[in-house]
């Protein structure tokens, strides 16, 4: 009975999408205020009937009810709770739901906080958000219904795949599509932008801070995803250019772009046109990675579940929505403004090339990933891009633009001097000369990757300091305090020197552990001793354990350093009887400046076991640096200038009164 | 170039990436042709199962067409195709040898006890050394095999009536048998 | 007896020390393992098909491993080996594809995107560049 309140709240949803979608755009059109005050209430209550689904979805997983075939298929009595929850996204159908539901999240926010448009732009926004969730719903509904029911219902489920019971599981996807599907609502602003005629500096205002939202969650998205890979697969691997990791740093690339082309938009008024392609690509993005994960034409470990008709009906929704919006585009576009004028060299310019920088980025991993498809399309046989491909080519593109990044916030708006620059940034080319000559001699192994790597990565952190340093002197009004020219500052200056610092941190973390990681594998019999540098692992055997739904042999390693134990490791090596499947389940103890990463291998004769040693240098820098970068967009966002709610609430006394 | 076809690029790109989408449905990524077929079978020697001391060269199947059916008793789809290949066999048409490909011996003869033999012979390969040395990455696999002993055609995964109607009984017949 | 005895001690003292030794490399020749784990960490996994060579569990990439370790210690160059594994599994297996005609778009359109977004930047912001009025602005 329950799941049926979950189907029917979906199809009750399909039909209020339908009308949010339609009748309050007819109602533009045609001038008809009752048409166009159904926006809201429909949106919302859209959105609730798919909460409510999907609500009823998490139910039947945390009951156990069998009867629906979804929860058979990947979830198992014997799963601990938090599992059991988390399961809901463990498949197909529950992806998708999750898709929608994060979509009603987004499309409440707007119907809430987006109360500072003009009338008519607010409706179209909603109703080209109510568009985006009918194809979805349809999808669902015709496609990937989460609520079928299986008669008679299982005696128990088949359970989640191993890989997926880890707390990473929990929050690695509802924070990834919170990022994915927030680009649906800059796409909406451009379609309604499009759509009203009206793409001018507050167009861009407006969309900035859900831009920055969607971009600061896709930013702590990926970055779960990638912490979670590496404790997870046992390797300490991080990212491996994988076409679902691919799919997810596409959107990021355009969004990071995005924000940048809109700092010009919303200053000068130009580059509109190109906001408004980079707003719909962002989404597009986002729409091509959900169908390259969904249909299986590109082979991926993410893709459990694959079906041509699925993968057909997620086409011609990718054609309705993106070729229907760039054929907007291409209608609108050629009557947009050029905006004010300035200087080829200036603040608006290094933005732009940024842009350029980032754009061609995303159109390199858009081509390595589909170019085996291309090939294979046109019967030139199966090949493989991989990480190598990835590497060279990505970091080639991305170092010249990295080293932009510490000029072009030091140039100011309009009109610049390169001279003028270059002074400024004198010290910071020593400090960054300095460390990438000193760096990798004292850390022992010089090579021109580490070299360029560390040149980049303190060459952003000490520029962005040095910018610091600038804007606190030039803000200085006599007899103020040091506290307070800190103050003066806006919070969006201090949000783009986070999201840079984190970005230098990142890089340094990156060169850093690819430089310098270590891995040993070895033979290891009870109390054998593995020297590694002044590192000392000591093996004292392993022992079985049981699990909640799990048998695991769990080791014990004492690790000391100059004789004093600093960690105590417990990797284990772990049995899913229900799906028959082994996972390594490797230890780690973090720090700083390096990880220690211990993973069992497998049973040697006489309690000796194979066990993988890696130290891995700075590697938790590169996760560091990604929530700095998320920290800098949420200081972006409290800014005064973007406090939605404060308007929302201005708006609501004005009303009151 | 003209204003507004400018701004059509970016759906222009969309359309054609559509495309190859589209043809990407149809096609299985996890198929991967063998840069083997056109080319000389790998030739080697092995243990046949249920003979002991005695041989296979593959040497000796020169002027023959023949199929080399690799399989395993622990295959699950190897069973699958199974009862097609006792069909063919009964046919008589076609003389095809099987490769027990990292299989025990008692356990390979135990499936073709329980299953029947399909095989003119069950060559073995407990190592795997001759299913590396022809591109094996899934069994089962089927190779065809001309009287050249060029390698004509190669199917991975379980054979269906539709792919020996459609695939190899035309090679067959141009091949003269 | 004091012969036995001390005989036994010394047993013993070995024992332990073999007992409680140093932690082995798990492969007899650690710098043939180097090289296959540089090489493996470029070829592609058939079976899992998501993962190199290097870091898969599937039985096939075991013995393919154990296929390119044979063919090391029989002195065959890395690209000799390559080239053996081409032969059987086809350019699927390499992670960083050849660059050949097929690949040519692959390998520099990348950087011919570049060139081309540079060159649309660079008339784009002359475009946009007016006069000589244009005053600096803080912020």
């Amino acid at each position: 009975m329950i799941p049926f309140i979950g189907e029917l709240s979906l199809i009750l949803a399909f039909i209020f999408a339908i009308v949010q979608g339609t009748l309050p755009l007819a109602g533009v059109w045609k001038n008809k205020t009752t048409l166009m005050n159904l926006a809201v209430p429909t949106a919302r209550i859209q959105s609730l009937l798919i909460l409510i689904s999907f609500a009823v979805l998490m139910y039947s997983f945390y009951a156990n009810d069998f009867s629906v075939l979804y929860v058979a298929s990947t979830s198992n009595s014997q799963l601990p709770t938090m599992y059991r929850l988390a399961a809901v996204w463990g498949g197909h159908e529950g992806s998708m739901l999750l898709w929608v539901a994060i979509l009603s999240i987004w499309t409440i926010a707007v119907t809430m906080f987006a109360n500072n448009l003009p009338n008519t732009f607010k409706i179209r926004l909603i109703a080209v958000m109510g568009l985006v969730s009918v194809g979805f719903l349809a999808f669902i509904l015709f496609t990937s219904n989460p609520f079928d029911r299986l008669i008679p219902a299982a005696l128990d489920g088949r359970d989640l795949n191993p890989l997926l019971q880890d707390p990473g599981m929990v929050f690695h996807p509802p924070v990834l599509y919170m990022g994915y599907v927030g680009f649906s609502v800059a796409f909406a602003f451009a379609i309604a932008a499009l759509l009203d005629g009206r793409l001018d500096n507050a167009w861009a205002r407006w969309t900035r801070p859900w831009t920055t939202v969607a971009w600061m969650f896709l930013t702590l998205g990926i970055a779960f995803g990638s912490k979670w890979a590496y404790y997870e697969l046992g390797w300490g691997g991080w990212w491996f250019w994988d076409a679902v990791e691919n799919a997810s740093f596409m959107p990021w690339l355009v969004g990071t772009a995005l924000i940048h082309s809109l700092a010009v938009t919303e200053k000068r008024g130009a580059f509109k046109v190109w906001t408004v392609l980079l707003s719909i690509c962002a989404f597009s993005l986002s729409l091509l990675g959900t169908f390259l994960v969904r249909s299986g034409v590109l082979t991926s470990v993410h893709a459990f579940a694959t079906d041509p008709s699925r993968g057909l009906f997620i086409l011609l929704y990718l054609v309705i929505v993106i070729g229907g919006a760039l054929l907007l585009f291409a209608l609108r576009a050629p009557n947009v403004g050029l905006g004010e004028k300035f200087d080829v060299v200036s603040r608006e310019s290094f933005l732009l090339a940024n842009n350029v920088v980032l754009a061609v980025a995303a159109g390199s991993v858009l081509l390595g990933t589909m170019y085996p498809l291309l090939i294979d399309a046109l019967g030139g046989g199966k090949i493989s891009v991989g990480p190598p491909y990835f590497d060279a080519v990505f970091v080639a593109i991305m170092a010249p633009g990295l080293f932009l990044m510490g000029l072009g916030p030091l140039a100011k708006w309009k009109k610049a001097s390169i001279p003028e620059i270059g002074t400024r940034l004198k010290l910071a080319a020593v400090i960054s000369v300095v460390s990438a000559l000193l760096v990798p001699s004292v850390l022992g192994k010089i090579s021109l990757m580490v070299t360029v790597g560390v040149f980049i990565g303190v060459w952003i952190v000490s520029t962005t300091l040095i910018l610091l340093q600038n804007r606190i002197k030039t803000k200085q009004i006599a007899g103020s305090s040091l506290i307070d020219n800190f103050k003066a500052i806006p919070l969006a200056f201090y949000g783009m020197l986070l999201a840079h610092l984190g970005i230098g941190v990142f890089v340094l973390g990156v060169t850093l552990v690819k430089g310098y990681e270590s891995e040993q594998d070895l033979r290891m019999e009870v109390n054998d001793v593995a020297k590694i540098g002044d590192l000392s692992f000591t093996f004292q055997g392993a022992q079985k354990i049981q699990g909640p739904n799990y048998t695991s042999s769990q080791g014990r390693f004492i690790v000391s350093e100059d004789g004093k134990q600093i960690a105590l490791l417990y990797p284990e090596k772990r049995f899913y009887p229900v799906q028959g499947a082994t996972m390594t389940e490797a230890d780690i103890e973090p720090g700083v400046f390096k990880d220690l990463y211990v993973s069992l291998g497998e049973p040697l004769e006489k309690g000796a076991w194979s066990v993988r040693i890696y130290i891995k240098p700075f590697v938790q820098w590169i996760w560091a640096g990604c929530i700095i970068m998320a920290l800098g967009g949420l200081l972006a966002l409290l800014d005064k200038r973007y406090r939605i709610a404060n308007k929302n609430m201005a708006a609501k006394t004005e009303e009151a009164f | 170039m003209n204003r507004t076809l400018k701004f059509l690029i970016p759906l222009a790109l969309f359309l054609v990436a559509v495309g190859f989408l589209t043809k990407g449905l149809f096609l299985n990524p996890r198929e991967v042709p063998s840069p083997l077929v056109g080319k000389p079978a790998p030739p080697f020697t092995a243990p046949i199962l249920g003979e002991a001391g005695k041989r296979f060269n593959s040497a000796d199947m020169k002027g023959q067409v023949w199929l080399l059916n690799v399989w395993a008793s622990w295959c699950v789809a190897c069973r699958e195709e199974h009862p097609l290949l006792m069909e063919m066999a009964q046919t008589k048409r076609i003389v095809m040898h099987g490769l027990a490909y990292k299989d025990i011996d008692a356990e390979s003869q135990q499936v073709l006890i329980a299953m029947g033999n399909p095989y003119n012979k069950v060559i073995t390969d407990p190592d795997g050394k001759i299913g590396i040395d022809y591109g094996v990455y899934g069994v089962p696999e089927t190779y065809l095999i001309d009287k050249a002993g060029i390698i004509r055609y190669k199917h991975i995964g379980p054979l269906t009536p539709e792919i020996l109607l459609t695939k190899i009984v035309p090679l067959l017949k141009e091949l003269g048998v | 007896m004091k012969k036995l005895m001390i005989l036994i001690f010394l047993l013993t003292q070995i024992f332990t020390v073999a007992y409680a030794g140093q932690a082995k490399p798990l492969a007899d020749d650690p710098a043939l393992e180097a090289r296959l784990k540089a090489m493996s960490q470029e070829l592609r996994c058939l079976v899992c098909q998501n993962s190199t060579l290097a870091d898969s569990d599937a039985p096939l990439a075991a013995d393919l491993r154990n296929e390119i370790r044979t063919q090391m210690r029989a002195g065959k160059s890395d690209q000799e080996i390559i080239d053996y594994l081409v032969a059987r599994y086809g350019d699927f297996v390499l992670y960083r594809p050849p660059v050949n005609s097929n690949t040519v778009l692959l390998w520099f359109g990348p950087f011919l995107l570049l060139l081309v977004g540079g060159f649309v930047l660079y008339r784009a912001l002359k475009k946009q560049a007016g006069g000589q009025d244009i005053q600096a602005e803080d912020e």
